[in-house]
């Protein structure tokens, strides 16, 4: 039958044996219905029967209790999952977001601090845009000028190192700003979630004082890696341990379970900076993926763009056909930045020919920044000074940790 | 026991491995590997996810009673997938046809959309905490009475090491599960029922073999008892004493019910410490314990050391139920004084707890968490004990006795797998599903068809080398030769410790071919084979094992044993046969077929002995 709307009882004559169930949802132009013993099943609406339409059931509200004398953290939301719940009736999954539910679902965040929860979006990272990641830097410094010990950022994994690394550069935090995540679902048992969540609680409580992604170090729940949010770079599609370090060593690591924080004589430590925000950006800038064989036509459509990025091959290249149109872009007062392919390493335009023409028509070397990073980076220079021969200069110096004087690490 | 007038109910759930060449969910193959192969370990922690109205599954929650890190081992057979590290691929194809396969042997009818679901699982068996079941088809019939509820398609599960040590080589085979009703009323009925299954899945030709390849879980319950779930099953042989025992031990459980009613028995709220008065003991166990907790049973004695199954009391459930809480086990009254503890402790047990004659005191022993736990866990397990028999998932013990392993899952542990797409089974899949031949039918066929000995084309048919018996066949070999050499011959070579699995079915049919052709004597079968698992060449090892004695050969050999025997020969006549059989086969060692022999020796000696 149809009508039927979501978790109505139903009673099901499939296969010639009356079975109870709930109704789901219509998929492909069948009903699915929950049958009692669990099991989902595709059949058509004429094998249904209402039997009782749903009334839902508040789920009772469970108190929960902060401890005033731990230190206030404060947990900003933007659409990555750190909670979830379940509904075995219907089997939907729910992501869950507010203080109480996210407490309740990972109960060993509340032996850490007390916390204060804003929901600032609900979104999937990938529709993540500049003007959220403006948003979330002014969030970000509010939390820390209402006096949070550190502040954690819940986000999807696919674009949290473009967020890291804009919030890098928009706020100069005292306290330890930590994104953090889960690869994998947070309904699953196995969820790498609660070990995320308790590792970034116990990062925000330690003496860092920088913006830090927080994720799984290996496959095993043995520790969790703390990153620099310039640094940083999701390096697998799924695996727990996606997020890398790339060009140093990670800032310090968590141990599991006993949540002991190390910090790495690199990492910047907690006062080291006075809070300040400087949320401009230029959204016109662009990155782009240099393949072979790369049509010079495509330049055309960065045309008006203020700066552009570039992944080269190798060393910092593009093929020669494409240096003219680079050099027509800057000409009208684009700044573009060569980043390397390679992601490890250092640009170096000064070694081919090809190199030293693009550095003639007026490329700039992005030093060993990691492409993207380049990207947000000429969004923030540019937002802020619009002196393209101050801003050229800012993106060869090291402001956030993006760039590194020497070249200290490997693969 | 009259088991129609105990209201015995059963129904089995047959759990099989299929032969498929991938996983379910991955591009792993489907192989079983020794733990020393592994290459790579890893570890995880699972937790058990609260549900919509903050209910946490009654299995799940029992399985979390101590947080557990378990250990994974990987090998380079297995991928991100069994290491939950990557989303599942699309649901096989092809294990999803031999499922319906099966299905359509049953009459079943397929499900139209099959959703593919998560079932909480956090033993550790599964990586995910999950195991990936779809419900393919429902509703088809057992000849002979009963009906099969559901077929589900489902991967297999991690194999355990050791307690929290598992090994992912198993993990994503696919199975089928096939529910029956509860439809069986005597132990002898459920056997045969279990057998006619999986005869039924021997004959699809690609299920897998061997131990542990295919699992019977049985559900029974008798009248005023409760439905039991006894896991894995693996012996055919053993189903109709587990349900003997299964109704037993219900039988029992009631009438210890009874008792405990008729003594007024109660459960306390507490447990006492009982630390202090072990200082001195010379039992090891209560001697190193931090704590050491008493629950006092007031109606409970004699009752708690009770046989309810061979080998089992009332205090082994208990036992069963506080080592959930990691402790080893318990100590009862109704076993005491032994193990170290002596009669004047015991007394003082007794004392100091207030406990009177009829009471039973139960000790545990452990750290101070996991001495609470467990005592909380005798508490509520002789609870149980008032009300009867608890609900309950049990472990079959050797000899078909059964032990407490979790409360039945409820029905709070099913959601979507929302990874894989659901799978549409229109007619066009289903209707061109080829069904096999039963292997009843098969055996029957062999019989009248190739003459084979009843039992012996039973054999054949229901042994794994069914399919290379009807190539052997197809190619011309004689059902006698293929017959003997796959099910003797192969057999006492693996015995003899020769690695028969080297042997391909190419040069199994080889070597009886050239038997066939008279370039081998069948006695010489064994030989050659043993050299190719060995490594031989096969012709090297046809060569080797039979000395080329042409048939010409032979006949001139025969003529000239017979002439240089001709008085002998001309005195016995006939008789003379068997003596000259030995002369003949130690000349040509065995590697000429003796029947030949045989007819040309007849044939020469019958020529010597006709007058010219």
């Amino acid at each position: 039958m149809t009508g039927l709307s979501s978790g109505d009882r139903v009673v099901c004559r499939y296969g010639g044996v009356p079975q109870e169930g709930t109704y789901i949802t219509e998929r492909d132009g069948k009903a699915v219905i929950k049958l009692d013993t669990g099991y989902n099943i595709g059949v058509s609406h004429t094998e249904c029967d209402l039997l009782e339409k749903w009334s839902p059931a508040v789920p009772p509200e469970v108190a929960i209790s902060q401890d005033e004398t731990l230190p206030l953290l404060s947990i900003l939301s933007t659409g990555g999952t750190i909670a979830s719940r379940i509904d075995y009736r219907t089997g939907a999954v729910t992501s869950q977001f507010d203080a109480a539910d996210i407490l309740r679902a990972i109960p060993g965040l509340s032996t850490i601090a007390r916390y204060r929860t804003h929901k600032l979006y609900t979104i999937l990272s990938e529709n993540m845009t500049p003007g959220i990641w403006q948003e979330l830097a002014r969030a970000v410094y509010n939390e820390i000028d209402a006096g949070a010990m550190g502040v954690i950022v819940t986000h999807g994994t696919d674009t949290m190192a473009y967020s890291a690394a804009a919030v890098s550069f928009m706020v100069e935090s005292p306290v330890p700003v930590v994104f953090v995540g889960s690869q994998r679902s947070a309904d699953r048992p196995s969820s790498d979630n609660v070990m995320n969540a308790l590792c970034s609680a116990s990062a925000a409580t330690s003496p860092l004082g920088e913006v830090a992604v927080v994720m799984h170090d290996s496959t095993s729940d043995d520790r969790c890696a703390i990153h620099r949010g310039t640094r940083v770079r999701k390096m697998h599609t799924s695996r727990r341990d996606a997020f890398r370090s790339i060009g140093i060593p990670p800032l310090g690591y968590v141990e599991y379970p006993s949540l002991d924080v190390k910090l790495s004589g690199h990492a910047v430590t907690r006062g080291e900076k006075e809070p300040g925000l400087c949320d401009s950006l230029e959204e016109k800038c662009g990155l782009v993926y240099f393949h072979p064989g790369m049509d010079a036509g495509i330049l055309e459509c960065y045309r008006g763009y203020r700066g552009l990025a570039i992944a080269g091959t190798g060393l910092g290249h593009v093929n020669t056909g494409l240096i003219e149109g680079l050099k027509s872009l800057i000409d009208e007062g684009c700044v573009v930045v060569m980043t390397s392919q390679c992601l490890h390493g250092r640009v170096c335009d000064r070694v081919y020919d090809t190199g030293r023409d693009l550095l003639r028509a007026g490329v700039v070397e992005g030093g060993d920044m990691l492409p993207e990073v380049a990207l947000v980076k000429l969004m923030w220079v540019l937002g802020n000074l619009p002196d393209r021969e101050k801003a050229t200069a800012m993106m060869e110096m090291n402001l956030a940790g993006e760039i590194n004087r020497r070249s200290l690490h490997g693969l | 026991m009259d088991y129609e007038a105990r209201g015995l109910k059963a129904g089995i759930e047959i759990h099989q491995q299929l032969n498929t060449r991938e996983k379910l969910f991955c591009g792993c193959p489907t192989t079983l590997r020794k733990f020393e192969e592994r290459t790579g370990e890893f570890y995880r922690y699972l937790r058990a996810t609260e549900s919509e109205m903050g209910e946490i599954d009654r299995a799940a929650k029992e399985e979390m009673k101590h947080l557990r890190r378990f250990t994974y081992y990987a090998y380079d057979t297995t991928c991100l997938v069994e290491n939950d590290e990557e989303p599942p691929s699309p649901l096989n194809p092809e294990a999803l046809e031999i499922s319906l396969t099966i299905a359509r042997m049953f009459g079943m009818t397929p499900i139209e959309q099959v959703h593919t679901m998560r079932k909480l699982v956090i033993d550790g068996s599964n990586t995910s905490g999950f195991q990936r079941t779809a419900l393919v088809a429902v509703r088809g019939e057992i000849p002979g009475g009963g009906t099969i509820e559901t077929i589900c398609l489902e991967e297999e599960a991690a194999q355990r090491v050791q307690e929290n040590t598992f090994s992912l080589d198993r993990l994503g085979i696919p199975l089928v599960e096939i529910t029956t009703s509860p439809c069986m009323h005597t132990p002898e009925e459920v056997a045969r029922v279990a057998g006619y299954l999986g005869m039924v899945l021997r004959s699809t030709g690609r299920v897998k073999r061997g131990l542990g390849t295919i699992r019977q879980d049985i559900n029974i319950s008798i009248r005023e008892g409760a439905r039991v779930e006894i896991k894995g099953v693996q012996e055919l042989d053993l189903i109709a004493e587990v349900v003997r025992r299964e109704a037993a031990r219900q039988v029992a459980l009631l009438e210890i019910r009874e008792t405990l009613r008729e003594r007024g028995a109660e459960v306390p709220e507490e447990p006492v410490d009982v630390t202090a008065l072990f200082k001195e003991t010379r039992s090891s166990i209560l001697k190193k314990a931090a704590c050491i907790l008493a629950v006092v049973l007031p109606g409970f004695a004699g009752l708690v050391g009770r046989e309810i199954q061979p080998g089992r009391r009332l205090g082994s459930e208990f036992a069963d139920y506080a080592k959930k809480c990691g402790v080893g086990g318990i100590f009862h009254t109704d076993e005491l004084p032994a193990y170290g503890v002596t009669g004047d402790e015991v007394e003082e047990i007794r004392r100091f707890t207030k406990a009177g004659p009829d009471d039973c005191v139960v000790l545990v022993a452990a750290s101070g968490t996991k001495a609470a736990c467990a005592a909380s866990q005798v508490v509520e397990r002789a609870g149980m004990a008032l009300q009867g028999v608890p609900e309950e998932t049990r472990r079959m013990l050797e000899g078909g006795s059964t032990a407490y392993m979790r409360p039945l899952p409820g029905a709070a542990r099913m959601y979507p797998e929302t990874d894989v797409l659901p799978v549409s089974i229109g007619s066009d899949l289903w209707e061109f599903i080829e069904l096999p031949e039963l292997l009843t039918e098969r055996a029957k066929r062999y019989s009248e068809e190739l003459g084979l000995d009843a039992g012996v084309a039973r054999q054949i048919a229901y042994s794994e080398h069914v399919q290379l018996f009807d190539r052997a066949i197809s190619e011309g070999i004689s059902p006698g030769l293929a017959s003997r050499t796959l099910l003797s011959t192969m057999k006492e070579l693996s015995r003899d410790g020769v690695p028969v699995e080297a042997i391909g079915d190419g040069a199994v049919i080889a070597v009886m071919k050239s038997v066939e052709e008279g370039r081998a004597a069948k006695e010489a079968v064994p030989g050659i084979l043993g050299s190719v698992a060995g490594g031989t060449p096969l012709e090297d090892a046809v060569a080797a094992c039979a000395p080329a004695i042409s048939a010409g050969d032979l006949e001139a050999l025969i003529q000239g044993i017979v002439r240089d025997r001709s008085e002998f020969v001309a005195q016995k006549g006939m008789a003379a046969l068997g003596p000259l059989m030995g002369v003949v086969m130690a000349e040509v060692r065995g590697s000429v077929d003796g029947k030949l022999v045989s007819e040309l020796l007849r044939k020469e000696i019958a020529k010597a002995c006709r007058p010219d």
